[in-house]
């Protein structure tokens, strides 16, 4: 009797630790099926961007990069055509082309030489051949200008960068760590901020950049930056709030001002944060687009890659080969930037989502 | 807690009390470093907002000869008997009830999707479903273009390998080009699904536990506990996303420059608002046009705060 129940009990955790991996199995491949489906558009990009133009608009060509496949025989290239023979369908190189018959040659057998088919050339298929177009990327390059691009948007988003992170800091500071008549107002109307339409401010401000001459100039888009800005303070002064203040009490004891404080102790143990809205910044200044588009459409020469994508558009619309070459040439740095401190990034998300 | 309880917390009022010195010390102090922030509120928010109201009540326009002058509710009139502007107002709105209920559920299915016990690797995947939220904007709305392209993309070629004879023309026919934005906007989800699921993180898993010893299954546990347990991150997010879609204009913008194709469908209130400003430049109608969405958004949001005590549960909070 006693073998028999320990034999059953070992028989049930079995069976349920195989129903447990299964679920696991499901449970990932459904997982993994959404997800090939939700980056999909990835490869259709990288796909698209290694094409031609010619494959794009061609029915039944495949969307994987594609040439009509050819075959070299006697220094001419020629053409590869399906054709039907006794030996079903075969991929000839057509050599000499008829209304009704059409010379061809076996690219797997040249030597066998030339022979001649009965039928039309025009209503056969052509078979494709795995072939990128590289130059696509070398197009885009030198159509727009992308060294300058890169500088603009660079050069803006660090600039921009450099005002959140010095000004952001100084407020999530004094919200964090200073007794102020009336500081849960001034922060209740700092949030609030976050829900005001832009368009209720953007005609006096736009009017004002244009008096005092900054509308073309980065200004606009750099300025407004060292000025502190809603998201940006909350996600530090969240974490501001979990360093204990002991340590700056012992400061404060040794006679540290405030500024000493907030370089020596605040900063040093808040490192994680500051690089997660140094961070957000770059990824935002590189995905801005109406701010630079009305503040920069007089001078292409300054615009960010954004602006420039977009009118890169108006131009090839009809070559989308080029449109998703400029598009992958676009995303790739926020792409690596985001990869390289994923975990920061994501726990940024997370602290303005739901407080921890 | 997040951004938005902040707003309903409890306030203190010690404005107008008696300060010791080191207090006021300290107050200016606080002061000093909070002043990034005040002076650019002053300059960049709170005069341009009331410059803007100020506006509605004028005739400025940039291409105009005569003087600026007081015009009273002349704009305000014009607004109200203007078919284009309600027309538009529509658009949002039609758009709106598709794209916010996408908005909502999705992230949420996908936290959830995340969240399961049975799922391995969660910080991998977690990470590969958010990051083409960082993608810049006017990449992803070229690529998915290329996607629901009638002709080469591959949501068609899908359709019609699962037999569907005539695949939508997505946002080429008025009839489909609401859900093709929905499509195009597929990659922001995953911002809130990680706001969503670090919430269903926080709740304590006790409460499944006790429910799972009542006998309550999956579904009751998801309704009964998660989503009341979750509801002000859902709150928050539901209150952004309404806020955002008022606002929606950028995809029609950058996808046929804002010229409203296919017939008309695509004029959006926001977009005919900034053609407004930029196109027009009559930038006092724009602001009365402005105005107006400022004050839609407000109401609205005003009742969903309403609303917000009957289905929002704050742990720990007596209310």
């Amino acid at each position: 009797m006693a073998t028999i129940t320990i034999v059953a009990k070992h028989a049930t955790r079995r069976s349920r630790l195989m129903k447990q991996n299964l679920k696991r199995l499901g449970v990932a491949s459904l997982t993994v099926a959404l997800l090939a489906l939700f980056l999909s558009p990835f490869l259709q990009m990288l796909y698209t961007a290694l094409s031609t133009t010619e494959k794009m608009t061609t029915l039944g060509a495949p969307s994987w990069p594609a040439e009509p496949a050819t075959f070299v025989y006697q220094g001419q290239e020629l053409e590869v055509y399906r054709v039907p023979t006794e030996d079903g369908l075969r991929n000839l190189a057509i050599v000499k082309k008829g209304r009704r018959e059409s010379t061809f040659v076996d690219p797997a057998n040249p030597q066998a030489g030339e022979f001649k088919w009965q039928g039309s050339w025009r209503a056969l298929d052509r078979p494709w051949s795995f072939s990128p177009t590289w130059s696509n990327f070398s197009d885009v390059w030198e159509k727009i200008r992308f060294p300058r691009l890169f500088f603009n948007t660079l050069a803006i988003a660090l600039l921009g960068m450099i005002g959140t992170l010095i000004s952001c800091t100084l407020v999530a500071y004094g919200f964090s760590r200073f007794r102020i008549p009336g500081k849960d107002l001034l922060f209740t109307i700092l949030i609030s901020t976050i829900f005001l339409p832009t368009a209720v401010t953007i005609v006096p401000t736009y009017t004002f950049f244009t008096k005092i001459g900054w509308v073309g100039t980065w200004l606009p888009l750099i300025v407004p930056h060292y000025f502190a800005n809603a998201y940006n303070v909350f996600l530090l002064r969240q974490y501001f709030m979990t360093i204990p203040r002991e340590m700056d009490e012992a400061a404060m004891l040794d006679g540290a001002g405030p500024f000493h404080i907030l370089l020596r102790i605040i900063l040093p143990q808040a490192l994680p944060v500051i690089v997660a809205v140094a961070l957000f910044h770059l990824v935002f200044a590189w995905n801005d687009f109406f701010d630079p588009l009305i503040y920069l459409s007089t001078r292409p020469d300054l615009q960010p890659i954004a602006v420039a994508l977009s009118s890169f558009n108006g131009i090839y619309s009809r070559r989308p080969p080029l449109i998703q070459a400029a598009s992958l040439m676009t995303l790739i740095v926020p792409v690596i930037l985001f990869f390289l401190a994923q975990r920061v990034f994501m726990q940024g998300v997370v602290v303005t989502g739901v407080e921890k | 807690m997040n951004m938005l309880t902040e707003l309903s917390r409890p306030r203190k009022s010690s404005l107008f009390t008696k300060l010791s010195p080191l207090a006021r010390r300290e107050a200016r102090w606080g002061l000093l470093f909070l002043s990034p922030w005040i002076i650019g509120f002053l300059a960049f928010t709170l005069i341009p907002v009331l410059a803007s109201l100020g506006l509605t009540f004028t005739n400025y326009t940039l291409t105009q000869s005569e003087p600026v002058r007081f015009v009273g509710l002349a704009n305000y009139r014009t607004l109200m008997s203007d078919s284009q502007v309600w027309k538009s107002l529509l658009v949002t709105i039609r758009f709106g009830l598709i794209a916010l209920p996408v908005g909502m559920i999705l992230p949420l299915a996908l936290a959830l999707l995340m969240n399961n016990e049975y799922l391995v690797a969660k910080s991998l995947f977690r990470t590969l479903f958010y990051f083409p939220f960082i993608i810049p904007f006017v990449a992803a709305v070229f690529i998915w273009q290329a996607m629901i392209n009638p002709e080469f993309g591959w949501i068609n070629y899908w359709l019609r390998g699962l037999g569907v004879q005539n695949p939508p023309r997505w946002i080429n026919d008025p009839n489909w080009v609401y859900p093709g934005y929905v499509i195009m906007g597929l990659w922001g989800i995953g911002n809130a699904m990680v706001i969503n699921l670090a919430a269903l993180q926080g709740v304590p898993t006790e409460l499944y536990d006790s429910a799972k010893i009542d006998g309550a299954g999956r579904w009751s546990r998801l309704i009964y506990i998660t989503l009341p347990m979750i509801s002000p991150v859902l709150f928050y997010l539901l209150i952004l996303n309404v806020v955002g879609l008022f606002q929606y204009f950028l995809v029609p913008l950058v996808v046929n420059s804002g010229t409203g194709e296919p017939a008309g469908a695509t004029l959006f209130y926001n977009l005919v608002l900034y053609k407004t400003f930029f196109t027009y430049q009559n930038m006092a109608y724009g602001s009365t046009m402005a105005w107006l969405l400022f004050v839609i958004i407000l109401l609205v949001t005003l009742v969903l705060f309403r609303t917000a005590n009957r289905w929002v549960y704050y742990a720990g909070e007596t209310r």
